[in-house]
């Protein structure tokens, strides 16, 4: 199962590697052709039976996290948030510090040592450390560098009716279902593209939608579920268990509308689950990939994430098959004909 | 002893206050090594005992709790997400995001959530977290919740033991579990060290409770002197110097109104003569610890108190030194030895 190992790599955005090695590395035989550009996303060609359309699927393999910014005297990490961290979440979490993946843990002041005013308030991300249990900062130096990245320390979980808690379901969900789908051959050429650097302002996405040109692209996504308690029913964004999800407009990205509908409906024609993201929170590759050269037709479709950006995101593995089986149709019933949709 | 593997099996054992069952008969096997005879008594506190060479009818009490922090089960909404409050003190800014296992008929396991970020109201965002807006996410249906998790099921973090650098570990409740390994070092080294008195080791229930398991124990064991070992403070960055201690510089020996004077004086100049480093811990008055309660057991038991240094205390991340534990073991046990 690709996703249980996608989620436990380390890929923070702008160091994506280990996720590109392990994705290069699985579908090198799936592929006709695979590229890495020089801003480090993985295009893989698989050849269409007739040609005549050019898709591009498009999912990133970075994640959220973080980069070390300094050292304080007794020997402590600090560091700034790599993407959108929720800074609340953090305290009593454990991390992996570089490429040696140092064990290290964020602390917090005991709670028989706050007064009043820091009981009640919020732990700034600006006075957290990161403690891997050096004692000076000289010996932190000797094993942690500036600049080096920090990711969530998370193992993958299965629980619950089929769920799934792992950090880095956003993107990975989208990187296994890319990977998953090459197994195949299609009527349309396809480009599956791993992107990098979404996290930071959907970067790697720009890039590449350039490079390939495509006449459609679909964006795979894991993308917020906000289906808990103390959220009004008309906030979910979407819900977990109902089945993939497709975005008509979010913060980044107003999606074609017949190219939409069209997966809707093909899905439901095929009695896979689906539904629409009902807010427009967030945003994704999507944004940019529509707005490359003279415009492509875009959708994305995603698989709901509770807790996302965090290193208990939760996912139902329903959601995700169906994500995957609803991708495969599309690309199966476009270049079918000439205008599918 | 192999300090790292005890401390994870330790850590890993779950026994929230009032519900000690599991770790008390844990730690009665790891007793009965080396005691002559291990109880358990009504309270789940563990008893074990190990005579003297002198017959002089003198006990000396070594006591250090098992007992941890915790939540406990409140309500259970119509699509299965879970309400807990605390067992103990517990910081709710540390819960966003952590990994729980709800101890129903069967083990469950959870996360906490919470509304998410983009949705908070903007005075919300600034105030800490409250208890009442977490839940418990078991990603299971009403139905199978109910019948799995019953109103006040214990709930406790899940563990990640994570070694760091210099000797360190970092896991849940090693408040005081750290302080069961230190017992456990003394029992190893006072089986090949002689010692006239008989001494009886206790990890005790229900101190994050109010130090109830101690109260019951001093009752019954009564003896000549008490030990009692527990956590404190260990320096972090943002907390004064003068308000805790520092990781791996040896165990804090407590001195105030709590303790024994004579005794206390008797095991600092034990220290030095031996070259066992160790920090002192000034105590003005309530120690917050089991100490306060033994001392006042009874007719007065004469108290010490021996603090392992722990950083981020009450957390899911709580770390100790391997060196503080050992130096522990080894300055008790010799004062015992000689006594």
């Amino acid at each position: 199962m690709y996703i249980k190992e996608l989620t436990e790599l380390n890929g923070v955005s702008g160091n994506e590697d280990e996720v590109r090695e392990y994705i290069k590395r699985h579908i090198k035989d799936l592929a006709d052709e695979i590229k890495v550009d020089s801003m480090g996303n993985l295009i893989a060609f698989k050849k269409g039976k007739s040609g005549k359309l050019k898709v591009m699927l498009s999912a990133h393999m970075d994640e959220v996290g973080f980069m070390v910014t300094g050292f304080g005297e007794s020997g402590v990490i600090k560091f700034a948030a790599v993407g959108g961290i929720d800074e609340r979440i953090l305290p009593g979490k454990r991390v992996l510090v570089g490429e040696k993946k140092i064990p290290g843990v964020i602390g917090a002041k005991p709670i028989h040592l706050q007064d009043r005013e820091e009981r009640n308030a919020n732990i700034k991300l600006k006075k957290m450390y990161i403690d891997i249990g050096t004692e000076k900062k000289e010996e932190t130096e000797k094993l942690v560098s500036l600049g080096d990245y920090v990711s969530f320390y998370s193992p993958y979980t299965e629980f619950g009716d089929g769920l799934v808690k792992a950090k880095a379901l956003d993107d990975r969900v989208g990187c296994a279902i890319l990977m998953e789908v090459l197994k195949e051959r299609y009527e349309c050429d396809l480009y599956a593209c791993f992107t990098v650097q979404e996290e930071v302002g959907l970067r790697g996405s720009e890039v590449a939608a350039y490079t390939v040109n495509p006449d459609i692209a679909l964006v795979v996504e894991g993308t917020t579920c906000s289906d808990v308690p103390g959220v009004e029913k008309s906030e979910y964004s979407t819900i977990l268990g109902e089945g993939a999800a497709l975005t008509i407009m979010d913060r980044t990205s107003y999606s074609d509308k017949n190219f939409v509908n069209y997966i809707y409906e093909l899905a439901k024609r095929n009695n896979f689950p689906v539904q629409f993201k009902q807010t427009n929170s967030g945003g994704n590759d999507a944004g940019k990939i529509q707005l490359s050269r003279s415009g492509v037709v875009t959708a994305s479709i995603s698989v709901p994430c509770r807790y996302i950006h965090s290193p208990v995101s939760v996912m139902s593995q329903k959601d995700f098959n169906s994500c995957k089986e609803i991708v495969m149709a599309v690309l199966k019933d476009l270049g079918r004909k000439e205008e599918a949709y | 002893m192999d300090y790292i593997s005890i401390l994870k099996d330790l850590s890993t054992y779950v026994g929230v206050s009032g519900r000690e069952k599991g770790i008390s008969r844990y730690i009665e096997g790891l007793f009965k090594e080396y005691c002559d005879e291990v109880k358990i008594d009504s309270f789940y506190n563990v008893c074990g005992y190990k005579k003297g060479a002198s017959h002089s009818g003198k006990k000396i009490m070594i006591m250090a709790h098992h007992d941890e922090i915790g939540m406990l089960v409140k309500s259970i909404d119509d699509k299965g997400f879970i309400k807990f409050t605390n067992i103990g003190g517990i910081d709710t800014k540390i819960l966003l995001a952590q990994e729980v296992v709800i101890h129903g008929s069967k083990d469950v396991y959870g996360v906490i959530g919470a509304k998410p970020p983009h949705l908070l109201k903007p005075e919300e965002v600034k105030r800490a977290v409250k208890m009442e807006d977490l839940y418990i996410d078991t990603g299971l249906s009403k139905e199978s919740v109910a019948q799995l998790v019953s109103i006040g099921d214990v709930i406790t973090f899940k563990t990640y033991p994570f070694e760091l650098k210099n000797s360190k570990l970092s896991s849940k409740c090693l408040d005081n579990r750290a302080g069961v390994a230190v017992l456990l070092d003394i029992l190893e080294r006072l089986s090949k060290l002689k010692h006239n008195d008989d001494v009886v080791f206790v990890a005790t229930s229900q101190e994050e409770l109010g130090l109830s398991g101690a109260k019951i124990a001093s009752y019954n064991i009564n003896p000549d002197l008490a030990i009692v070992i527990d956590a404190c403070q260990g320096e972090i960055p943002d907390v004064s110097k003068d308000e805790s201690y520092t990781l791996g510089k040896g165990p804090a020996i407590a001195i105030g109104p709590n303790l024994h004077r004579a005794h206390t004086k008797k095991i600092i100049e034990l220290a030095k003569e031996e070259n066992i480093p160790y920090q002192i811990d000034v105590e003005p008055g309530n120690t917050g610890t089991e100490a306060w309660a033994t001392q006042v057991s009874r007719a007065g038991i004469p108290t010490l108190l021996i603090s392992i240094p722990l950083k981020y205390m009450h957390t899911t991340v709580e770390t100790v030194h391997i060196n503080d534990i050992k130096n522990a073991g080894k300055l008790i046990s010799r004062f015992v030895s000689g006594l």
